[in-house]
C-alpha cells in the first residue's frame, strides 16, 4: 500500500510531529504537555512514516533500535530517581539546581525518561507487529 | 592441562580467602566479648521500611554471641577442610560462595534484632542450603533431597512469617531487644496462633519430629557441608529461635507439653535409627537429630538447670558433631568407603584423624575430661528439673547410652582390630583436613578441664538472653550425686547396646521394615500436589482469548452488582446537559453501535476508535486539555495497532452457536449497565476536593510547577510512574519476543 500522497505528506508531518512532542515535553511543567504525552507524539510521527515508507525505512530514520530508546528512557528516570540519593532525601523526590540561569531539575531528567520510554516502547510494538503480521 | 590445573588453584585459594575472612570475623567477634560479658548488648540499627515499624537491626548478646562463634570459628575450619576435600572440584569457587553466602546468612539470623530482619535471614539459609544440598545437581537423587530440605523448611518459614506479625501485632513492635524486655506475650489473646506457628518454623528448621525425615535425606550434600549445616548451624536454627523467644513465649503448660513431646520422640527415635545405620555419616546425622531433639527437650523446661543445660549442650554438640562429620570426610577420603563394616584398623595409616576422632568421640561418648562429659551431667541435672522427670531422665539415658554407642560406631570401630577391606589403600589426610577436627577435638578436651572458659558466657546468655536469675555451674567434679550414677549407668548400658549392636541392628531393621515410612509418603504427597497443580493449571488456562475474555467481564460485572446491591447507594439523574454534550454522546453511542457490526473488522477499529476519540471531546469541553491530548494520541495508536493485528487477520467467519452469542451478549449488557450504575453513584455524590486542594496548594510550592497532572506524574508519584514505565517497556518487548518467535517458528 504505497500513496505518493501520503509519503511526500509524511516527510513533513513527521518533522513537525518530533518538533511538536519536544515543545510538549519541555513546556509540561507549567503547561499542558509531559513527557507521556509527548512520546505518544513522536511515536505516532514515527507510526506515520512507517505506514508510508515502510518499517525498514522507518527504521533506518530512527538509526536506534527502539528497544535500545526504551530502556535508554528508563535508565534515565531511574538515574532521576537516585540523584536524590547524595541529598538525604527519598528515592525520585526532585532535585533542583540553576546553571546559568535556567532552572535545571531531575525531574526534567525523569520527563524526558519518560518519553524515551514511551517512544521506544510502542514503536517496538508498532515495529514488530508490522513486520511480522 | 595446564589451564585446567592452573583453574584448580584458583579454586583453592577462594577457599583459603574463605577461611582466612571467616576467621576474621570469628576475631572480630571476640573482641566484643568484653562488652557482651558485661551484661550489655551490642546494639546496631538502620531504619528499612519505617512506616511498617521494620529496621534493619542487630543485636550482640550472650546467646547471639555463642552462636556467632560457633558459625565463624568452625566456618573458618570448614573452608579449610573443604579446600582440603574437594580443592580440585572444578567447580570449587561456585561451592566457597553458597558456603560463603550461607555463613553470612546464619551470622545475619543469630545476630538479627528485628523479627523481620531475622526472617529474611531464615530464609536466605533455607535458599543457600537448598544450593549446597543439591551442589552435585548432576545426580537426581541430590536435587530431589535438596528440593525435600528447602520445601519443608520454606513451608515452616512461612508459618514462621506469620508468626512474627502476629507477635508484631501482638507486642507492638518488631523489635526482639523491646519484646524480650517486655512482659511476654503468654498471657495474649493470640499467644496460640503465634505458638503454633514459630513452633512450626523451629521445629521444620530444626528437624523435630515429626519433620525430622529431610535431615538424613541432606546428607546428599558435599561432608564439608553436612559438617558445617547440618550438625554446627543451620539445623541449629531451629532450636536458636526457641530459646530467643523463650522468655516471651515460654514457660506455659503448651509449650512445655510441645517442646517436651517433640523432642523426647526426636532423641529417641533419632538414636535408636542411628544405631541401625552402617553409613557413618548416616549414621551421624541421626544422632544430630538426637541431639537437636535433647536440647528442644530441654528449651521446654524454665528452670535455670534445664536453660543451662540446653545452652550447654548446643556448644559441646557443635565442637564434637563438626569434629566428627570431618573425620568421617576424612575416612571417606582416605579409604574410599565410609561403611562401618568395611573400615577397621585405621589408626596406623591415619593416626592423626585417630586422634581427632579419639577426642571428639569422648566427647560424644560423655567421658570425662571432656566437656561432653559436663553436658551430660547438665543434661541429667536439667532432667530432674523438668516434668514428669523419671520420664524424661529415664528417656535422656537412654539417647545417651544410644549415642555412647554410636560414638564407638563412629570414632572407635574403624580406627581399631583388623585392618578391613576398603576401595584402596588408606591414607592420612592432608593438613587442611585435619587442623578442623583435631582443633575442635581439642577444645572439647580443654573446656572439659577449663570448663572455666566457657562458664561466664554460658551465665550470660542464660541470665540476659533466657532471663534467668541464675545459671547453673560447670564442674568436672560436682560430687557423688544422682547424675554421677546416671552417668556410670550410661556407660554401661552404651558398652552393652555396643557390644551387641549387630542384634540390635537387625531387630531395629525388623522393626522399622513394619513401620510405615517417611520418604515414600512424601513422594506419593509431592506427586499428588504435582498432578493437582497441573489439573487445575489445564482448567483455568484454556489458552482460548474468549475464556479469559468471559472470566474477566463476569467477575468485573458481579463484582460492581453486588457491591451496588449490598451499598445500595443514592443515584442521581442529572439530564440538563449543553446540547454539545448531547451531541458528543450521540457520537459515542454511534461509534459503540458501529463496533458492534459482525461482518467488518474496519468497522470495529472505526467503532471503537470514534468512542475514545468522543471521550476526548468531552475532556476538550470540561477543559481538560491534557487528558484530552493523551487520550487523543492513545486512541491513535490503539487505532494503529488494531488496525494492523486486525485487518490481517482472515475475514469474519462466525463459529460461535447461537446460545453462546446470547450469552456473550448478556454478559456485556451486564458489564454495562453495572458500569453505568457506578458512574451514576459516583456523581451523585458531592465530588470530594480535598487531594485536588492540596495539589493545587502545593504543585508549584514543592514540585515548581504549575501543571498539575504533569507535576504529579513526575515528582509527586514519580516512583509510580517508574514502575508504569516498567511495565510498559516490558509488556512491549513481551510482545516483541513472542512475534518474533513466532515468525521464526514459521520459518522453520
Amino acid at each position: 500500500m504505497k500513496s505518493l500522497i501520503l509519503t511526500t505528506g509524511a516527510r513533513t508531518l513527521i518533522a513537525l510531529f518530533l518538533i511538536f512532542s519536544l515543545y510538549v515535553l519541555l513546556r509540561g511543567h507549567n503547561a499542558p504537555g509531559g513527557g507521556f504525552i509527548g512520546g505518544l507524539i513522536a511515536a505516532c510521527g514515527f507510526a506515520i512514516h512507517a505506514f508510508a515508507s515502510g518499517v525498514a525505512e522507518a527504521r533506518r530514520a530512527l538509526k536506534v533500535d527502539p528497544r535500545t530508546i526504551g530502556v535508554t528512557g528508563l535508565i534515565c528516570a531511574l538515574i532521576a530517581g537516585l540523584m536524590a540519593l547524595p541529598f538525604g532525601v527519598a528515592p525520585f523526590a526532585g532535585i533542583w539546581g540553576e546553571i546559568a540561569g535556567y532552572k535545571l531539575s531531575s525531574v526534567l531528567l525523569f520527563d524526558i525518561g519518560v518519553y524515551l520510554a514511551v517512544v521506544g516502547g510502542i514503536l517496538t510494538l508498532i515495529f514488530a507487529l508490522e513486520e511480522t503480521l | 592441562m595446564a589451564i585446567e590445573a592452573s583453574g584448580y588453584d584458583v579454586g583453592r585459594r577462594w577457599g583459603y580467602l574463605a577461611a582466612v575472612l571467616a576467621a576474621l570475623l570469628a576475631g572480630w567477634f571476640a573482641t566484643l566479648l568484653p562488652q557482651v560479658l558485661a551484661g550489655s548488648p551490642v546494639l546496631l540499627t538502620w531504619e528499612w521500611a519505617p512506616p511498617l515499624g521494620i529496621s534493619l537491626g542487630f543485636m550482640l548478646d550472650g546467646l547471639s554471641m555463642i552462636m556467632a562463634l560457633l558459625i565463624s570459628g568452625i566456618g573458618a575450619l570448614i573452608f579449610l577442610y573443604a579446600t582440603g576435600y574437594m580443592g580440585d572440584h572444578p567447580q570449587f569457587g561456585r561451592f566457597v560462595l553458597f558456603l560463603f553466602l550461607f555463613m553470612l546468612s546464619m551470622l545475619g539470623l543469630v545476630l538479627a534484632r528485628d523479627l523481620i530482619t531475622l526472617f529474611v535471614f531464615w530464609e536466605l539459609t533455607s535458599v543457600t542450603s537448598y544450593l549446597l544440598i543439591g551442589f552435585n545437581h548432576e545426580n537426581p537423587q541430590a536435587r530431589r533431597n535438596a528440593l525435600q530440605a528447602m520445601l519443608v523448611t520454606g513451608a515452616g518459614g512461612l508459618a514462621l512469617l506469620a508468626g512474627f506479625i502476629l507477635i508484631g501485632t501482638a507486642a507492638g513492635s518488631y523489635d526482639l531487644a523491646q519484646i524480650l524486655a517486655g512482659d511476654g506475650l503468654q498471657g495474649h489473646a493470640l499467644y496460640g496462633p503465634i505458638l503454633v506457628l514459630v513452633l512450626l518454623g523451629a521445629f521444620t528448621k530444626s528437624a523435630q519430629f515429626p519433620f525430622h525425615f529431610w535431615l538424613p535425606n541432606a546428607m546428599a550434600a558435599p561432608t564439608p557441608v553436612s559438617a558445617y549445616l547440618h550438625s554446627a548451624t543451620m539445623v541449629k536454627a531451629g532450636v536458636y529461635l526457641l530459646a530467643r523467644l523463650h522468655p516471651a513465649l515460654g514457660d506455659t503448660a503448651a509449650w512445655t507439653a510441645t517442646l517436651t513431646t517433640a523432642g523426647l520422640i526426636t532423641a529417641v527415635l533419632a538414636s535408636i535409627l542411628a544405631l541401625r545405620q552402617t553409613d557413618l555419616k548416616t549414621a551421624l546425622a541421626y544422632t544430630t537429630l538426637m541431639a537437636l531433639g535433647t536440647i528442644t527437650l530441654f528449651l521446654a523446661g524454665g528452670s535455670p538447670y534445664a536453660l543451662t543445660a540446653a545452652i550447654s549442650f548446643l556448644i559441646v554438640h557443635s565442637l564434637y558433631k563438626a569434629a566428627l562429620f570431618m573425620v568421617v570426610g576424612a575416612i571417606d577420603h582416605g579409604t574410599g568407603t565410609r561403611d562401618a563394616d568395611l573400615l577397621g584398623g585405621l589408626r596406623r595409616a591415619m593416626p592423626l584423624t585417630a586422634l581427632a576422632a579419639l577426642l571428639a568421640g569422648a566427647s560424644m561418648a560423655g567421658l570425662p575430661p571432656m566437656i561432653g562429659w559436663i553436658g551430660k551431667e547438665l543434661l541429667y541435672v536439667g532432667a530432674e528439673t523438668l516434668n514428669p522427670s523419671w520420664l524424661l531422665t529415664a528417656g535422656v539415658l537412654l539417647a545417651n547410652a544410644l549415642m555412647f554407642a554410636v560414638a564407638g560406631v563412629v570414632a572407635l570401630r574403624p580406627f581399631v582390630g583388623a585392618p578391613g577391606q576398603t576401595p584402596h589403600k588408606p591414607h592420612e589426610a592432608g593438613w587442611q583436613m585435619l587442623t578442623g577436627p583435631l582443633l575442635l577435638g581439642a577444645l572439647g578436651l580443654v573446656f572439659g578441664i577449663g570448663a572455666g572458659l566457657v562458664q561466664p558466657l554460658i551465665t550470660v546468655a542464660v541470665t540476659g538472653s533466657l532471663a534467668q536469675e541464675r545459671a547453673a555451674g560447670l564442674h568436672l567434679w560436682a560430687g557423688v550425686n544422682l547424675p554421677f550414677f546416671l552417668s556410670l549407668a550410661t556407660f554401661a548400658l552404651g558398652t552393652l547396646i555396643y557390644l551387641g549392636r549387630a542384634r540390635l541392628r537387625a531387630a531395629i531393621a525388623a522393626l522399622l521394615d513394619r513401620l510405615p515410612q517417611f520418604d515414600p509418603g512424601w513422594d506419593r504427597f509431592l506427586d499428588g500436589f504435582r498432578a493437582f497443580a497441573a489439573w487445575q493449571a489445564r482448567s483455568i488456562q484454556t489458552g482460548r482469548l474468549t475464556d479469559y475474555l468471559v472470566v474477566s467481564f463476569v467477575s468485573l460485572a458481579l463484582i460492581l452488582l453486588a457491591s451496588f446491591v449490598l451499598r445500595s447507594p443514592a443515584v442521581g439523574f442529572d439530564l440538563s446537559a449543553p446540547l454539545l454534550l448531547w451531541m458528543v454522546a450521540g457520537i459515542c453511542v454511534a461509534g459503540a453501535v458501529l463496533a458492534l457490526n459482525p461482518h467488518s473488522r474496519i468497522a470495529n477499529v472505526a467503532g471503537i476508535g470514534t468512542v475514545g476519540i468522543s471521550v476526548a471531546l468531552i475532556f476538550i469541553i470540561y477543559g481538560a486539555p491534557d487528558v484530552a491530548t493523551t487520550q487523543l494520541m492513545v486512541e491513535t495508536l490503539s487505532a494503529v495497532l488494531f488496525g494492523i493485528a486486525m485487518l490481517r487477520l482472515p475475514g469474519i467467519v462466525e463459529r460461535r452457536s447461537r446460545s453462546r452469542q446470547i450469552g456473550h451478549a448478556v454478559i456485556a449488557g451486564a458489564v454495562g449497565l453495572s458500569l453505568t450504575l457506578v458512574v451514576l453513584a459516583i456523581t451523585a455524590h458531592p465530588l470530594d476536593r480535598h487531594i485536588t486542594q492540596f495539589f493545587e496548594e502545593s504543585s508549584y510550592v514543592l514540585a515548581h510547577g504549575l501543571n498539575i497532572v504533569n507535576v504529579i506524574l513526575v515528582d509527586f508519584r514519580a516512583f509510580d510512574t517508574f514502575g508504569e514505565l516498567t511495565v510498559v517497556l516490558l509488556a512491549a518487548l513481551g510482545a516483541y519476543a513472542v512475534l518474533k518467535r513466532r515468525t521464526k517458528g514459521a520459518r522453520k
